[in-house]
């Protein structure tokens, strides 16, 4: 029976003779899956070009070249990725990775052309009919991440720890928290560019994740020989850049930073950087002013065996970093470790030496063989409204100062502050916590033009100056300082509707309908500060030139009208302090060129 | 003279004397062997290699396997990649069944890393090995079908295997490269209607194996070419390493998926298919078997897989991801059997030894040229494929 089934049974396919034939569909008339990882897009205004795609591309068929039509520009490479399809494999490893979630897949899947060159094209750039698909590989949604999105969290001195004390308020990452944050880093490198200093920023975040604090340290001290104080203060412009906080939180880079100098120990410094023996050249340079510019520029100059004399007018040096930033935001003692070992190079800080007074740019100029100036901004602006000649009304940079040197700051029971930026917020929670010491409690507004999203303050600072109890109200113009019998009362202030008109030039604008009063025993002005150049006095005042902003006018190496004058720092690019140490390298290669004669 | 060419019970005297260890003496000089080579085009031949044989009349006296036409050289490709990297490459290794080089690459990373994938990842990865296997046992059953001169059956598989694609398609967004199982989970959950159109396929492949039932098993030719062919004895099952339905048809039951249980099988239903006589029938039986107890599976999987939750845990930045220094073998059941992956770190970005252990090697290599002694030529495929061995996972 068996064996007449096998031969019968086979018989049974003649069924399918009247059946549809079985067919493999048409691949030039099917659709691929939503999800198929067909050809590339890229929307070209959201990818900044960071390269992550061609980093992780295993094929190397990714290549970023520059596109027509897309400039260079802050927190954009201005390139874009080419991707060769003779490589390609359709891992959608790039898609998967993307920082800005930019680079997407169709669900297309056939192209035919003739000419293989084709095949090499930049997605967004040339117009493909698979351009405006939907369908298509997108990167799976949150939960999925190539890397971790969210920052590790930086822990800090909680308000009521910190709101009476100058106790350094961020007490920065352990070693598991940087090994962490650091694994965050796609190493796209957005931020170098960005940085003033061009740092090598993913270096030494690798550093960090190979846990060679040493190497890390020497990249640091490669472009900025102030890390502790730029791990701490730093405005990181890097941070607002980094190509991980399109979709997720910027990596720390400066909590990074700050790491690698607070594990080094300061005995260490010399062996890490190879300073232990220098070479001097015998030529001397003078510097102005023991700011960060200038300490910069001292320490640069140091390295290739200059020596370098710096003239402080205060009695330590530091400038703005020492005197403007409060403690509790940069402890002196950090200060003090990265100036303690420019100072171990040979360089020497001399104090409380006015030049202009003590001595004059002349004679500098007849005993060294060029001039460094980074004098920066010590004199505060005022807004002149009626009121503002009391002398219960200062200045925010004022104050700052004679708290760091120790000095009696009058402290009243409630206070007014002018001004929205980060030194208005430094006197607000520095002249908070001074109220919190006398009187228990903190009455202190801080009330700026600018409108909450305007303010020029870090953000971190305004939150922060509100959990210690300050208030900061943003949106109002200074009216007039009321005075009663002699005392100041308060300050009137109006709406202001808009700072800066259609050319983002300051032109604000008020609704006089709109009125408030801040009550207050004190008022405090923290609207910006000037320069004062008054030491530059003689011949070199007339022969320096300067432009139609009142700045002295430098070329691309600090280098100013006269030749073996130098300036840089905030007097030159406005108040950041990693502005200031990127011109004192600038310049300090400047000064070597002009000593050694060769031409700028 | 008549009876010598006509007869099917040749005259064995013609033949040369077996040496003591079962080989013979071939002296090529004495004209009465003919040197041929099988592959690595020819179609019968399961992927590119080929077969060095020595014919006495149609008779198979000797046997050479010649392997490296598809060399890539992946294990050493690895060596210089970062570890993500080599993600897009595994599932190159084995290129009808992807999946299971995915899993054992990605499953070695997370044991050396101590990673626990989320529970979804674990069904949906259960789910993508089935799958794979299913649509892998389509097209072997078509290439032993064609091996014997049956076509149709090829087609009517081959056409269900597509089927099974477009699911694939549809879950990973690829067809053949599904590159799914990325190291600490999977790249994605079912997308909408998939159970419903799953199920519609498992239906069209159990239509159309009852029809192979019928029209391959089930015939007379099949089975006077296949019965009592190529008979795999017991006794060489751990001589020659022999896994998976290969062994499986000689009644041993070696099946990963019972013997080191991993992701989801410890909650499923099943028992391996086991046969007795461990013949080409035989084993085609087992397999046919097997890929009906996968259809099963994948129902029993379907039943259980979540629509949400979490799809990959938490692991380092792929881009410097260093897996701690140690080493460890992962290991699954593919179509073929224990497929595994042998990892070293040294604790870098990179792995320093990643071996690729494919059951294909074993079988396609001592253990063939053993089974084709006095084999008819014209049965020389056929017994390739029902050994059921790919090539490329040779070549790693």
């Amino acid at each position: 029976m068996g064996k007449i089934n096998d031969i019968l049974s086979p018989f049974t396919a003649w069924k399918h003779l009247i059946n549809q034939p079985l067919t493999i569909k048409d691949p030039s008339k099917r659709q691929g899956a939503d999800r198929y990882r067909g050809f590339h897009k890229n929307d070209l205004d959201a990818c900044i070009g960071c390269g992550t795609c061609e980093e992780i591309c295993q094929n190397a068929a990714i290549d970023l070249v520059p596109v027509e039509g897309i400039e260079t520009r802050n927190g954009d490479s201005g390139l874009r990725p080419r991707i060769d399809y003779g490589r390609c494999c359709w891992c959608a490893l790039c898609v998967d990775i993307c920082t800005t979630n930019s680079l997407t897949m169709s669900n297309e899947f056939t192209w035919v052309d003739h000419d293989a060159e084709v095949f090499r094209f930049v997605p967004g750039a040339e117009n493909k009919p698979w351009d405006d698909k939907k369908e298509g590989w997108k990167k799976p949604g949150s939960g999925y991440e190539l890397y971790e999105p969210k920052r590790v969290t930086m822990e800090e001195l909680h308000p009521e720890e910190r709101d009476h004390s100058f106790i350094e308020i961020v007490k920065g990452y352990s070693h598991e928290q940087a090994l962490l944050e650091a694994d965050r880093c796609v190493g796209c490198g957005i931020c170098v560019a960005t940085c003033p200093a061009h740092m090598g920023i993913p270096q030494y975040i690798k550093a960090i994740r190979n846990e060679e604090l040493e190497e890390g340290l020497r990249i640091l001290y490669d472009t900025n020989p102030l890390p502790e104080i730029c791990g701490r203060i730093c405005t990181h412009k890097c941070e607002e850049v980094c190509s991980v906080g399109h979709h997720g939180d910027p990596i720390s880079i400066r909590w990074l930073k700050r790491y690698i100098a607070d594990q080094v120990p300061e005995g260490d410094y010399k062996r890490i950087l190879e300073t232990e023996k220098l070479e001097t050249n015998g030529h001397k340079v003078a510097i102005i002013g023991a700011g960060p510019s200038g300490l910069s520029t001292a320490y640069y100059l140091a390295q290739m065996g200059y020596s370098c004399t710096v003239f402080e007018k205060l009695s330590e040096p530091g400038g703005m970093m020492r005197y403007g930033i409060p403690e509790y935001r940069l402890p002196y003692e950090e200060l003090d470790k990265d100036i303690n070992y420019i100072k171990s190079l040979g360089v020497e800080i001399r104090c409380n030496i006015t030049v202009g007074k003590d001595i004059t740019l002349e004679e500098l100029h007849e005993q060294y063989d060029a001039v460094y100036t980074g004098t920066g901004l010590h004199d505060g602006r005022s807004t002149r409204v009626p009121g503002t000649d009391h002398k219960h009304v200062y200045q925010a940079v004022d104050l700052l100062r004679d708290i760091t040197m120790g000095k009696e700051v009058p402290v009243a029971k409630r206070i007014v502050v002018i001004g929205g930026g980060n030194v208005a917020m430094d006197i607000t929670r520095s002249m908070a916590r001074l109220q919190k010491q006398k009187y228990g409690e903190v009455e202190i507004i801080a009330t700026s033009l600018e409108s909450e999203h305007e303010m020029p303050a870090d953000r971190e600072e305004v939150v922060e100056a509100r959990e210690e109890n300050a208030r900061v109200i943003p949106g109002w113009g200074p009216v007039e300082i009321e005075i009663k019998e002699g005392k100041v009362t308060g300050l009137h202030v109006v709406r202001c509707t808009a700072v800066f008109d259609a050319d983002r030039r300051f032109n604000p604008q008020f609704d006089e309908s709109e009125k408030t009063f801040f009550p207050g025993d004190m008022v405090i002005e923290s609207i910006g500060q000037g320069m004062n150049l008054s030491y530059i006095t003689g011949q070199a005042r007339e022969e320096l030139k300067m432009d139609r902003r009142g700045r002295i006018e430098v070329n691309d190496y600090f280098q100013t009208s006269i030749p073996w004058f130098f300036a840089g720092g905030d007097i030159i690019q406005g108040p950041d302090v990693i502005h200031g140490i990127a011109n004192g390298h600038k310049a300090a290669i400047g000064i070597d060129r002009f000593i050694r004669q060769i031409t700028l | 003279m008549s009876k010598k060419l006509f007869s099917l019970n040749q005259d064995r005297s013609l033949f040369p004397p077996n040496r003591p260890d079962g080989t013979i003496d071939v002296d090529l000089s004495s004209h009465k062997y003919l040197k041929i080579w099988h592959g690595p085009q020819h179609p019968g031949i399961t992927g590119n290699m080929s077969l060095e044989l020595t014919l006495l009349g149609d008779e198979v006296m000797d046997c050479e396997t010649h392997v490296g036409y598809l060399h890539r050289g992946f294990e050493k490709l690895m060596e210089r990649r970062k570890y993500i990297q080599c993600f897009p490459i595994v599932c190159r290794v084995a290129v009808p069944e992807p999946d299971f080089n995915e899993y054992c690459f990605a499953s070695a990373m997370e044991e050396l890393a101590g990673i626990e994938i989320p529970e979804a990842a674990k069904w949906l990865r259960t789910l993508v090995l089935e799958m794979a296997r299913l649509q892998s046992y389509l097209m072997w059953i078509g290439g032993q079908g064609s091996a014997f001169g049956m076509g149709i059956v090829g087609q009517w598989t081959n056409y269900c295997r597509d089927l099974v694609l477009d699911r694939f398609e549809e879950l990973t967004g690829g067809r053949i490269y599904h590159m799914f199982i990325i190291p600490g989970g999977v790249r994605g959950l079912l997308p909408d209607g998939f159970r419903e159109r799953m199920e519609e396929t498992l239906q069209t492949v159990e239509r159309f194996m009852k029809d192979v039932h019928s029209t391959m098993f089930n015939n007379a030719v099949f089975k006077k070419r296949s019965v009592g062919m190529g008979v795999i004895d017991p006794s060489w099952i751990n001589r020659f390493g022999i896994v998976g339905p290969n062994a499986r048809a000689a009644g041993v039951p070696l099946d990963v998926r019972k013997d080191y249980p991993y992701l989801k099988y410890p909650e499923l239903d099943f028992e391996p298919v086991t046969g007795r006589d461990s013949d080409i029938y035989t084993r085609a039986d087992v397999r046919r078997r097997d890929l009906l107890l996968t259809v099963d599976l994948i129902r029993q999987i379907m039943a259980k897989t979540p629509d949400s939750g979490e799809i990959r845990a938490k692991t380092p930045n792929v881009l410097h991801w260093k897996v701690p220094a140690g080493e460890t073998y992962s290991r699954a059941e593919c179509t073929r059997g224990e497929f595994g992956y042998y990892m070293v770190s040294d604790g870098s970005e990179y792995p320093r030894r990643v071996n690729v252990r494919g059951p294909s090697y074993t079988h396609a290599v001592a253990l063939l040229e053993k089974m084709i002694i006095n084999v008819n030529l014209a049965d020389v495929a056929g017994l390739m494929v029902s050994l059921h061995t790919y090539p490329p996972e040779i070549e790693r």
